[in-house]
């Protein structure tokens, strides 16, 4: 198959990780009165985040090696 | 609840995702094989993941939820006795014939190993549970949207209908298992926070434990009913679920869960996608690892709203009769735990679940309506594409029965009694009529039709002479006029038609196949008898792919969590 599911599901997370940290950086800590006063969306960000640029980082890999690409834009999503 | 915006984005890039896989991949179907099985080119890790995914529809995410709410840590035996051997037996003794069979489904196995009118008939009944299925999620899903967020339940139920058509519709098999590993990932990661949430809040494990066994003398159980998962099985009286140990093992495990995940197309199609032998026996080992870690996503919410609600006096919403709505334990514990944000990806993923289930069930409903079925009975003998056609038009179709169940479904209070019911009257006699056909070569044809009849009319009489403690005559029992035995609880009910419908199927095979003439020689059954099939070896295989190492391992690790939490 064609399409490399790491790639999707990697994008995916990756966006939601940074809106989640964005979010968690701006919003009324008034809101995390029902999270027992911790900013879930700033460390579950972080955890979103983490696993979307792993998978993006073995995606992005595995294209290297397995078909030659002449793109640099690769190394410079790896985190 | 209310949503932010940052809610709604959230949804909407999840939505924009799934469509754009299906998207992407449309240009990779060409032919029926390609629509229906991948063109069977599915890496084992893909496949095991969706071979899960595709069961963690609205039965998983709020059924096990409910269950874990209303009978507590008992309810991991749906995944420790029934689930995880069920998965490394099929792994390691029937993929071998499901997949070197070459059949495209499991109707078409029968086919091949017994005759038409076996196939006829599972493929038949088979259908009408995968439409009905896929209509309970879409119905749960709107119910529940309806009911958080204010929602239209006829626009919900659109919405769920129009995504799941849209991205089966463009990429066939491949679509729908590619977003249900997509859907694993927003699943865990959208509910492990409020797990994580969840136990902080009432102390760890032993707060939890200390509350429930508040929960348990409340309800007249001994202390451990709601926190241990063995203790309490000597007699039916001593726990909430009302069953006791043999029912549960030989019901729930040998019966129900066996017949599930070893016969049911629906699992057994995402094996059949992988792309070679080994990642078609692999498959469902891989997928027995997270498996049996599920518990604690999806039962553990429900165990701690429970606690919550029983011991601060209010937290579940009340039924009419003055119980807790139990189907509601997951969401209620959603909206009082995640803030704007992580609520948005926690509703998320309870919708991830349902479309998962939902499309799950169509894809299996348009394979076995296009080979089982149309290709069979109706239109022989046409071309490959006109066959693609026909499959897209049954995944439209498909969905619009699915609605038409979504309008019917509203009885039972537990979705799991319920679907619990179905599997007792159809799939409780196939696993003793894949068990015979595959390991008994004598076994006929009419043996098995037979077989499966008698099954399927025992666990329809017993069902409907006996009744749940408390019910009243009707859909839980007891239709046949007289009641001669009372269970304790509905599920001891579902367990023991299992047990009889088995039974029924087994000795009834035996000796209608000893009885009939043999219709298919020793060489017509090679590669679908066990006894007439070459061995698949593992040698050469590092010990992470070789199949029985890794069942082995599987059952090791489910062993050690049924001490731990015995």
């Amino acid at each position: 198959m064609n399409l490399d599911l790491r790639l999707p599901i990697g994008l995916l997370f990756t966006i939601y990780g940074a809106l989640f940290i964005v979010f968690g950086l701006t919003s009324d800590n008034a809101i995390y009165a029902r999270s027992l006063g911790i900013n879930v969306n700033l460390w579950w960000g972080l955890v979103l985040l983490v696993f979307g640029m792993t998978m993006l980082a073995f995606s992005l890999r595995s294209k290297r090696q397995g078909v030659p690409n002449p793109s640099s834009t690769d190394s410079t999503s790896t985190p | 609840m209310r949503l932010g915006w940052i809610d709604y984005t959230v949804m909407l890039l999840y939505f924009v995702f799934v469509l754009g896989i299906g998207w992407v991949l449309r240009r990779f179907v060409r032919s029926s094989e390609d629509f229906f099985l991948s063109g069977r080119s599915i890496p084992a890790w893909i496949a095991g993941l969706a071979f899960i995914s595709a069961n963690l529809g609205a039965q998983e995410v709020i059924g096990m939820g409910a269950s874990g709410a209303k009978y507590g840590m008992m309810t991991s035996h749906f995944y420790w006795v029934g689930a995880i051997p069920a998965m490394v037996f099929v792994g390691i003794f029937m993929m071998p014939f499901y997949y070197g069979s070459r059949a495209r489904s499991v109707p078409e196995y029968l086919k091949l190993r017994f005759d038409e009118k076996t196939r006829g008939f599972n493929a038949m009944t088979f259908a009408v549970m995968t439409v009905f299925s896929s209509g309970i999620s879409m119905y749960a899903f709107a119910k529940l949207l309806e009911l958080l967020l204010g929602w239209n339940f006829h626009a919900s139920v659109l919405l769920s209908a129009v995504i799941v058509l849209g991205y089966i519709f463009l990429g066939g098999l491949t679509s729908a298992i590619y977003n249900e590993v997509l859907q694993f990932f927003l699943i865990v990661l959208g509910f492990l926070p409020l797990v994580l949430l969840g136990l902080k809040d009432v102390g760890g494990w032993a707060g939890l434990t200390a509350k429930l066994t508040t929960v348990a003398t409340n309800a007249g159980y001994p202390a451990g009913a709601w926190s241990e998962s063995w203790r309490h099985l000597d007699s039916a009286a001593a726990n909430p679920m009302g069953v006791e140990w043999f029912s549960m093992v030989m019901g729930l495990g040998f019966v129900l869960s066996f017949g599930y995940w070893c016969t049911d197309f629906l699992v057994v199609q995402r094996a059949m996608a992988a792309d070679s032998m080994a990642a078609a026996r692999r498959t469902p080992l891989l997928a027995a690892f997270p498996k049996m870690l599920f518990p604690f996503l999806v039962i553990l919410p429900g165990m701690l709203a429970i606690a919550l609600h029983v011991t601060r006096g209010t937290f579940l919403p009340l039924m009419s009769d003055g119980t807790p709505n139990y189907n509601l334990a997951v969401p209620v514990m959603l909206g009082h735990y995640l803030p704007s944000g992580l609520l948005g990806l926690g509703l998320t993923a309870l919708m991830a679940s349902f479309m998962s289930g939902m499309a799950g069930n169509v894809t299996a409903f348009n394979t076995v309506w296009t080979y089982d079925i149309y290709q069979s009975y109706l239109r022989p003998g046409q071309s490959d594409a006109h066959y693609l056609r026909m499959g897209q038009a049954a995944t439209v179709f498909g969905i619009i029965l699915s609605g038409a169940a979504a309008y019917a479904t509203t009885r039972f209070n537990n979705i799991m009694d319920m679907l619990q019911l179905v599997f007792a009257f159809v799939n409780a006699p196939l696993f003793a009529t894949f068990l015979l056909g595959m390991f008994w070569r004598r076994t006929t044809g009419h043996g098995a039709f037979f077989g499966l009849l008698t099954g399927t009319l025992a666990a329809a009489i017993q069902h409907g002479l006996t009744l749940p403690h408390g019910a009243t005559p009707g859909l839980k029992g007891g239709f046949l006029g007289a009641v001669v035995h009372t269970y304790p609880s509905e599920m001891a009910q579902n367990f023991w038609s299992a047990i009889f419908a088995w039974t029924a199927c087994f000795t009834t095979t035996i000796v209608i196949s000893l009885l009939t003439q043999r219709t298919k020689s020793d060489a017509d059954l090679t590669g679908l008898v066990y006894s007439l099939t070459p061995r698949q070896t593992d040698r050469g295989l590092p010990w992470y792919k070789a199949p029985v190492t890794l069942g082995i391992i599987a059952l090791g690790l489910t062993l050690v969590l049924n001490v731990i939490f015995w």
